[in-house]
This record gives structure tokens, C-alpha cells and sequence, in this order.
């Protein structure tokens, strides 16, 4: 406790050394993360400067970095090779409505399990727990049945639909942040004579903004990227997303790499802007599930 | 008297008010759950027992696509593949994003919110343009790997992913590229969580970094390590737009992963049964190897509640 008080030699002579030690580890540190960086945008790199770069000088040795000449033409023959603005639209559509959905039904359900008493309520959270944990591409089969009974194949409602029930993740973390907000206002808007929906809209629903952030842009990005059902469920070329226009595009031609990366390039651009947009609600709830996920 | 009955009455009614209350609100997750989980369930169970292409009308052939799974070559290889992979993968992405957190959860670090962007970036790009990437840079003629690896050694480098032995390590290090960022920032978020006067009483005691490191930051981290454990494990049984972009499941199988296989059985040669009976084996696979790691944390993951009574 007193120990800068009067300290001996040898340990003033320790301190010195400790400081450029530890000097040195704080650089070392940089250079470590600085590398970790350009490794992460090495890829992106890449992606840019082949998808300007012309079809012989992508097959050249030694490769070079800087396109020569700059072939901007690739991007709009690369977006035209297929019609890839439909795909901006459709995918945009799917993805907006998804959203839109996932945040409603999944608030609505947090909710409930959030401020009510009921019987079966501990069971019932832990069957929406569970189900995280089933990977649920093992169903794709009886759900491809169920919405070709229903009529629904070759159109966007198996993408959207689905999402207007709650997503298990999306009810979990909202339900974690709900539980945050204090009762006493609750009760407050009760004595006030509030309903219960009225609570919900007027007091959790603004209070919970960071968590709501957070479900939406994890479900932008996860309806936006996804693969396999646009893949079973979309058949005809007008309703392909970008992904499945993206793996079209890669069969069509084989070794067109500059004009692949253009295409990848523009994929890539929808969600990376809405990261940098709103990628507080991306760290927040990544850390929220991360801390919510541990207490289980 | 009736004052007091009545009085229980409110309290009751209030409850009962309450209990609908609440299961209205849970309604959507509750029919979207009998939908779109329970019944594909269901379906998936009874479909595993008949033969269907989807054209004519399923017949029932009893165990026969059970029987026929556990002499398929293709479907032992898909569960070898899937879980060889898993076991490679989900440790050197944990041992990854904890070092990446660990470097960073340092004070005089500046700028952690620039580093936690740059590095959570690729989490959000479509798998099927990382797919596409990541192939032009393995790609073993004109890829910037093997160029670089010619002109820094001036040897060939290996062919990547037409190696059957390098195929899945090349998978790993892309998903780690992919995935890091994320459980980078879980880890971080865990670490700032430790109170610092734990560090502040060990370090009276004695304590160096690496002692600390296993007496008080590892311990404390084993819940997000278990959670990152269990949700790479899932991922792994999701793994899909790599082998049917890059690989095609090759070359020799060795990157057929189950999600693959699967797809190929249900919508390539519309064994819709035979597809079925996979998905509920794997439904099996999946519970037991949770069960396994639930059982297994017991005895490594740590939690804070144990220490302070409270939870």
C-alpha cells in the first residue's frame, strides 16, 4: 500500500526496467493487431484489384497490385452479365420485409416472457433456448413439403413469412435487455391505467432502441447472406437473391475472375455499408449475447 | 368476510389477467413453433420411414433407409469430414479471438474501437463472395498465394483446395478469417466483465501475467469459451456455401460435409426419404455430442455464482 513511499534502490532500478519492458510489449502488441489487420483486409484488397484489372493481366506472373490499364468497364459488364440489379431489388425486398417481421414478433414474445406470470413460462423459455441449439438445416426437407403444399415455392414468402413468428436469438436477447428496464415504470403507466400493450409500445419499446438496433442488424445480415434456402426455395432467374445470382454468375463462366470479383465487390458493398452505418448495434449486441449467453 | 372474498377474487382475477396476458404475447413464438419446428419435425420423422422422388406418392419402406445409411460410404465420410473439421476449426478459432481479445484488453491499447471494426468487418459479407475470394486467392496457377509463395521460395506451392489433405485446413483458416472478429469481441466483452480487483489482490500476492492469466482470466472466461464451443459446433453441421461453391464436396469427398450431402440427397437426386432418415440421425448425433459437452463443461466451465452464492 505504501509502497511508493520510499522505495529502495534495487526496486527503483526494477521499476525502470519494468516501464521499457513493458514498453516493448505495448509495441509488440500494435505490430501484432496491425498485422491481424492487414490479413483481414488483404482479401478485400485483392477483391478490388483484380475486379479492375483486365482478363490477361489477372493470369500474369508476377501478379502486380495496381491494375494496368483500369478496366472499369468490368463492373458494368459484370452486373449486366446477369441481370443483377433485379437481385439488388428482390434481395432487398426479402430482406426488408424479414426484418421488419423478426423485431415485431420477436419484441412482442420477449415481452411476454419478459413482464407476465403464467404457468409453463420457465419451460416454454427454455424449449426457445433449446432450439438454438438444433442446426436447423436438418429440417429443410419437410419445410421445402410444407411450402410446396402451400403454393409457395418460387416466390419470397418461405424467406419472409417464417421470420413474423420470433426468432429464438432475436426473443432471447430482447427478453435479457427487457428484463434491464426497471418494473417500477411499469407499474407507473399501470396506475395511469395503461394496458399492457400500451406499456409495450410506450415505455419498453423505446427504452429497449439498443436491443431492437441489435436484432435488426443481425437479421439483416443473416437474411441478406443467406445461401441455401433462397437455393432450394427460389427457381426462377427473376426471383434469384444476390447470392444465388453471385453462384449463377460463377457456372455461367468458369474462369472469368476479374469480372467475378466485380460482382463479389458489389455483393459485398449492401452489407458493409449497413455495418458501418449502425455497427455500435453490431458490437453492443454481439457483446450482449456473448455476457447473456455465458449465464445461460 | 365477503369483503376478504372479495378481495382474493381481484387478486385471483388480476392473475388470471395476467397468465392470458402473457400468453398472448408469446402466441406468435408459440405458432410459429408448432409450424415451422414441431410439424417439420413430424414430417421429417415420417418421411424418414418412405421412399419419394416427389413425383409419385411416398411409400413405406420401414427401416430401409435407416439400414441403407449405415452402409453408405458417402454418409460415414460426411460425418468423418463434418466432425474432423469441427475439431480443427472451433479450437483454432477459440484460441484466436481469445488471443486477439487478450492483446487488446490491455489499457494503454488505444483506438479498441477501430480494431473491434476492422476486425468484426468480414462477419457480415455474403459467404458466397467470401467463397468466391477465398478461391481466387487458393487458386493454385494464378492465385497470390501460390505467385507469392513462387517468388519469395521460388517453388510451386501446394494446390489448396484440390488437395485432399490441405482442402480442409484451407476451409479452417478461411472461417477463421471469417468468424474471429466476432467471437473476438464476445471474449472481450467477457474479459472486461472480470472485476479489476481481483488482478489488484493477486498482483499484492505476487502474481505475474501468466499466473494470473491461469488462476483468474482463464477460469472466468470458461463460460463464453463453452458458449463459443457449443455454437461452433452447430456451425459446423451448417457448413454448406463452401463445399457447394468451392469445392463441390471434392476433390476425393474429403470436403463433403454433411449440410452438403444433404442437399445433394434431397434436391439434386429427390431421395427425399432416404434425405430424411440423414437429417434425423444427424438430429441424434447433434443432441447426443450436446449433451456430451453440457456434461463435460461441468467439470472446466466456472461460474461466478459459485463464488458468491448469488447468480
Amino acid at each position: 500500500m505504501a509502497a511508493n513511499v520510499a522505495l529502495p534502490a534495487p526496486a527503483r532500478k526494477n521499476r525502470l526496467q519494468e516501464k521499457v519492458l513493458s514498453h516493448l510489449s505495448v509495441a509488440a502488441i500494435y505490430l501484432i493487431l496491425l498485422l491481424g489487420a492487414v490479413l483481414v483486409f488483404f482479401p478485400f484488397a485483392w477483391t478490388i484489384s483484380t475486379s479492375l484489372k483486365s482478363e490477361q493481366q489477372t493470369l500474369e506472373y508476377p501478379p502486380t497490385w495496381i491494375p494496368d490499364p483500369v478496366q472499369w468497364e468490368n463492373y458494368p459488364n459484370a452486373l449486366t452479365a446477369r441481370p443483377f440489379g433485379r437481385y439488388y431489388v428482390n434481395t432487398t425486398i426479402i430482406t426488408t420485409l424479414s426484418v421488419i417481421g423478426q423485431v415485431i414478433s420477436s419484441a412482442i414474445v420477449a415481452y411476454g416472457f419478459a413482464r407476465f406470470r403464467f404457468p409453463g413460462r420457465g419451460f416454454m423459455f427454455l424449449v426457445v433456448l433449446s432450439t438454438l441449439m438444433i442446426p436447423f438445416h436438418i429440417l429443410i426437407i419437410p419445410r421445402f413439403i410444407l411450402f410446396r403444399h402451400l403454393g409457395w415455392l418460387d416466390t419470397f414468402l418461405p424467406l419472409i413469412v417464417p421470420n413474423f413468428f420470433g426468432g429464438a436469438f432475436s426473443i432471447f436477447l430482447l427478453r435479457q435487455y427487457f428484463l434491464t428496464i426497471p418494473l417500477d415504470l411499469d407499474e407507473a403507466a399501470k396506475m395511469d391505467g395503461a394496458s399492457a400493450f400500451q406499456i409495450f409500445l410506450r415505455i419498453i419499446l423505446p427504452l429497449a432502441r439498443p436491443a431492437l438496433g441489435a436484432v435488426a442488424v443481425f437479421e439483416f445480415v443473416s437474411t441478406w447472406n443467406d445461401f441455401l434456402s433462397p437455393l432450394i426455395y427460389l427457381s426462377s432467374d427473376r426471383n434469384y437473391t444476390v447470392s444465388i445470382g453471385l453462384a449463377a454468375f460463377r457456372n455461367d463462366y468458369f474462369t472469368a475472375w476479374h469480372l467475378f470479383m466485380a460482382a463479389s465487390a458489389v455483393a459485398m458493398l449492401a452489407p458493409l455499408v449497413v455495418f458501418f452505418l449502425a455497427q455500435k448495434y453490431f458490437i453492443s449486441g454481439v457483446a450482449l449475447t456473448g455476457s447473456g449467453g455465458s449465464k445461460g | 368476510m365477503t369483503a376478504i372474498n372479495a378481495g382474493r377474487h381481484r387478486v385471483q382475477s388480476a392473475r388470471l389477467r395476467e397468465a392470458i396476458n402473457g400468453y398472448v404475447f408469446i402466441s406468435p413464438w408459440v405458432l410459429g413453433f408448432l409450424i415451422f419446428v414441431i410439424g417439420p419435425m413430424i414430417g421429417l420423422i415420417w418421411l424418414s420411414f418412405q421412399r419419394w422422388d416427389l413425383i409419385g406418392d411416398p411409400r413405406a419402406v420401414g427401416w430401409r433407409n435407416y439400414e441403407r445409411l449405415f452402409s453408405d460410404r458417402l454418409f460415414l465420410k460426411s460425418m468423418e469430414v463434418t466432425i474432423v473439421y469441427g475439431l480443427g476449426r472451433v479450437p483454432l478459432g477459440i484460441f484466436v479471438a481469445l488471443g486477439t481479445a487478450l492483446l487488446l484488453n490491455n489499457r494503454r491499447i488505444k483506438f479498441i474501437g477501430i480494431w473491434r471494426t476492422i476486425y468484426y468487418m468480414p462477419v457480415v459479407l455474403p459467404p458466397v463472395a467470401i467463397a468466391l475470394v477465398w478461391m481466387w486467392i487458393y487458386n493454385p496457377r494464378y492465385g497470390i498465394l501460390n505467385s507469392t509463395i513462387r517468388q519469395v521460395f521460388g517453388v510451386p506451392g501446394p494446390r489448396w483446395l484440390d488437395d485432399p489433405t490441405l482442402v480442409l485446413p484451407s476451409l479452417m483458416i478461411m472461417a477463421v478469417w471469417v468468424a474471429a472478429g466476432r467471437n473476438m469481441i464476445i471474449y472481450l466483452s467477457g474479459l472486461q466483465g472480470i472485476s479489476s480487483e481481483l488482478y489488484e489482490a493477486s498482483a499484492i500476492d505476487g502474481a505475474g501475467y501468466w499466473r494470473q492469466f491461469w488462476r483468474i482470466t482463464l477460469p472466468l472466461l470458461t463460460p463464453v469459451i463453452f458458449f463459443n464451443l457449443i455454437t461452433g459446433m452447430i456451425d459446423t453441421f451448417k457448413l454448406f456455401s463452401q463445399a457447394y461453391i468451392m469445392t463441390e464436396g471434392g476433390p476425393r469427398n474429403q470436403s463433403l460435409f454433411f449440410t452438403y450431402y444433404l442437399f445433394q440427397k434431397g434436391f439434386e437426386q429427390y431421395q427425399m426419404g432416404y434425405a430424411s432418415a440423414m437429417a434425423v440421425v444427424v438430429f441424434f448425433i447433434i443432441m447426443g455430442l450436446t449433451l456430451l459437452v453440457f456434461r463435460w463443461s461441468k467439470a472446466w466451465v466456472f461460474y461466478e455464482g459459485e463464488l458468491t452464492g448469488s447468480n
